[in-house]
């Protein structure tokens, strides 16, 4: 077990741009060797967060002090410990693989060759592939290796895995988890809760500018107070909410694009409860989804909003 | 413990990016090295010295032909009066003479057109010498065709200024906004990278570039067009060099805070354009009005040019350069200061 010493630890933060709050005063304190997720939907503030992390934005006010230093006296020390990711960036295309990395081992003092990084990112056949030739989940594993040379302390991810089809996703998560496995400190964001659900021992889930919630992912899941969520849709036919609602077991019922989504306690109550009720009222059933409760659950359940609303 | 050799160095590795970026780009090549060639080349042999013209003119009479053939610029034909008439009115001949009734001769010519004039000239002239007459003062002609003073002689210098600027600014400035916009530029400047660096590589980079881009037009209009190289090689190199400074600099100024491809164009353009026009590139800024001499003798693109064309054309000594050199520096200085503190890292 690593010392739980703060990797990094932000108080009061705030970052206002133009006439939008970006960042509303958070607090945030990611201890060494843990992989810690800002969950939000886009526009949350996460990047704007992460930035002021990485020494890239100046906060208008709060404090930030990572892995013991501050970005103020202590820039160029800082550089040279943290690994960093941003979102959307691209490098340069007529460059390969391997040259990018060694671009990027240059700037640092220690760590990791050219050719060892590439390993890590499992990249070694695309060595003299040209940047721009690769695909979009190659590019991302570049970036992050390009976020490894330096052989950070702490390594930020800013939507890792925005953007990639599922299988890219999933080897990218692969690679995070060794990450973790190795003892790294990351600092994520994302908006996908399922990748914040595997990859990360604690979550803050950001909404305008404020966390609402933080803790584990279990803990968050387990604080609404909901297990399971059914979700029904009887066609065109008329079903009387009120009585669902007075079912044992069910906490929340909404209506949401013509489907009927409960939240429920009990699942193995719940489901022949609400078959009877729709045989009640003489209700066909056209749809019937069950879920054990996720954290996108619970950011519905504290805002009313999906993660990812249109 | 790793072991860092030279080509370990972040200066290093920052400048081989750019020279990977430039040579893996074929149309950065071709606008930058082969297109001054061809542009170079078409005008040398537009404006190449042709032998002196011959006018066609006509005359109605034996006589009159016989004593116009004696000027070796006309190229005389004995025509019935009204096909010369018909030929001069579609500008078949400059003109026609022709006897009139008092014995003296007449000419018939649109004195609008120059070559009518110069016929009307020398058909008078060489009608009044068969006449006897004797010039009153004798002349005698020197023929200036003598390399150094041809106008492939002036366009090369001028090619090269141009060429300089147009590499550096396009270089810089392209360079600069494309990674500013893809996020690159912020992803190094997240590293530990100095970040003078960034900016030292561009300037190493044109300086790499420099003997290239210099040395393949010069090295055309000498070995091609016999363009004379009449001044130091120290005054040569060190024109180009400060120029390419000056211009990097201004490069570096005009892309510090813009975010597009598109803006960077516009102001690149918006530069470049009067330069090439006030500069003298093609033609001698002589020409323009003595009120805009002291703006135009202050661009940098002026600069370069005299300062080339009087180290090569008429060898001039790093003395008497010295006016240009100042007002390279003086540009340099100022644009590299004011980019230094307007620089957008992100």
């Amino acid at each position: 077990m690593p010392d739980l010493q703060a990797a990094l630890r932000v108080r009061n933060l705030r970052k206002t741009y133009k006439d939008v709050v970006a960042v509303d005063g958070i607090d945030l304190e990611i201890l060494s060797g843990e992989c810690f997720g800002l969950l939000g939907p886009n526009g949350a503030g996460k990047t704007t967060t992460i930035e002021i992390c990485e020494g890239l934005t100046e906060a208008d006010s709060g404090e930030v002090e990572v892995l013991g230093l501050r970005w103020s006296s202590d820039a160029s020390a800082l550089r040279q410990k943290l690994g960093i990711q941003l979102q959307e960036t691209q490098l340069a295309e007529k460059l390969t693989v391997f040259e990018t990395l060694r671009l990027f081992r240059s700037f640092f003092r220690q760590g990791p060759g050219a050719e060892e990084a590439m390993g890590m990112v499992q990249l070694e056949e695309k060595r003299d592939a040209r940047v721009g030739a690769l695909s979009g989940g190659q590019k991302q594993r570049l970036a992050l290796a390009c976020a490894l040379v330096g052989d950070p302390d702490l390594l930020f991810l800013d939507e890792p895995t925005t953007g990639l089809d599922p299988q890219a996703r999933r080897q990218l998560w692969e690679l995070i988890e060794e990450f973790k496995a190795a003892g790294r400190t990351i600092l994520l964001t994302t908006h996908y809760m399922d990748e914040a659900e595997r990859l990360c021992d604690r979550v803050a889930i950001m909404d305008h500018g404020k966390i609402i919630a933080h803790g584990t992912p279990r803990e968050l899941i387990a604080s609404i107070g909901v297990e399971h969520v059914v979700e029904f849709a009887a066609g065109n036919a008329a079903v009387d909410l009120a009585g669902v609602r007075g079912m044992a077991g069910v906490r929340d019922v909404r209506n949401e694009n013509g489907s009927i989504l409960l939240q429920v306690t009990e699942l193995h109550k719940a489901v022949p409860g609400l078959l009877d009720e729709l045989g009640r009222q003489g209700i066909p059933l056209t749809e019937l989804r069950t879920h054990s409760a996720t954290l996108e659950d619970v950011f519905v359940h504290l805002t009313g909003r999906h993660l990812r609303d249109e | 413990m790793s072991r860092r050799n030279f080509t370990d160095h972040a200066l290093v590795q920052l400048t081989l990016m750019r020279m990977r970026e430039f040579i893996r780009e074929p149309e950065a090549l071709f606008w930058s090295m082969i297109f001054p060639l061809a542009l170079a080349a078409g005008l040398g042999i537009a404006f190449r010295n042709r032998p002196p013209e011959v006018l066609k003119i006509a005359a109605v009479t034996p006589r009159l032909a016989e004593a116009l053939r004696q000027e070796k610029l006309l190229d005389v034909t004995q025509l019935p009066p009204e096909l010369a008439e018909q030929f001069v009115r579609t500008g078949k001949v400059a003109l026609v003479a022709e006897p009139a009734a008092d014995g003296s001769v007449s000419y018939r010519y649109d004195d609008t057109n120059p070559e009518g004039r110069q016929a009307r000239m020398l058909a008078d002239q060489a009608i009044q010498r068969a006449s006897g007459r004797q010039d009153p003062v004798a002349g005698s002609d020197r023929i200036m065709r003598e390399p150094g003073s041809r106008y492939i002689d002036f366009l090369i210098p001028g090619l090269i200024g141009m060429g300089i600027m147009g590499n550096s600014i396009w270089g810089l400035g392209f360079s600069i906004v494309d990674a500013r916009r893809k996020k690159l530029m912020k992803r190094i400047v997240a590293t530990p990278m100095p970040r003078p660096y960034y900016l030292l590589s561009f300037l190493l980079w044109r300086m790499i570039l420099l003997p290239v881009e210099v040395g393949v037009p010069l090295g055309f209009g000498v070995w091609v067009f016999g363009v004379p190289l009449r001044g130091s090689f120290a005054g040569l190199a060190g024109a180009c060099v400060l120029a390419s400074l000056a211009f990097s600099a201004g490069g570096l100024l005009l892309a510090s805070r813009v975010r597009t491809i598109e803006a960077a164009s516009g102001l690149m353009n918006m530069t470049m354009v009067p330069m090439w026009i006030l500069s003298g590139v093609f033609f001698s800024s002589q020409r323009f009005p003595d009120l805009v001499q002291p703006v135009i003798k202050a661009l940098p693109l002026t600069a370069v040019i005299d300062a080339l064309r009087a180290n090569m054309l008429q060898g001039a000594g790093l003395a008497q350069m010295a006016q240009q050199a100042a007002v390279l520096v003086a540009w340099l200085v100022v644009c590299f200061g004011l980019a230094l503190r307007l620089f957008r890292w992100r």
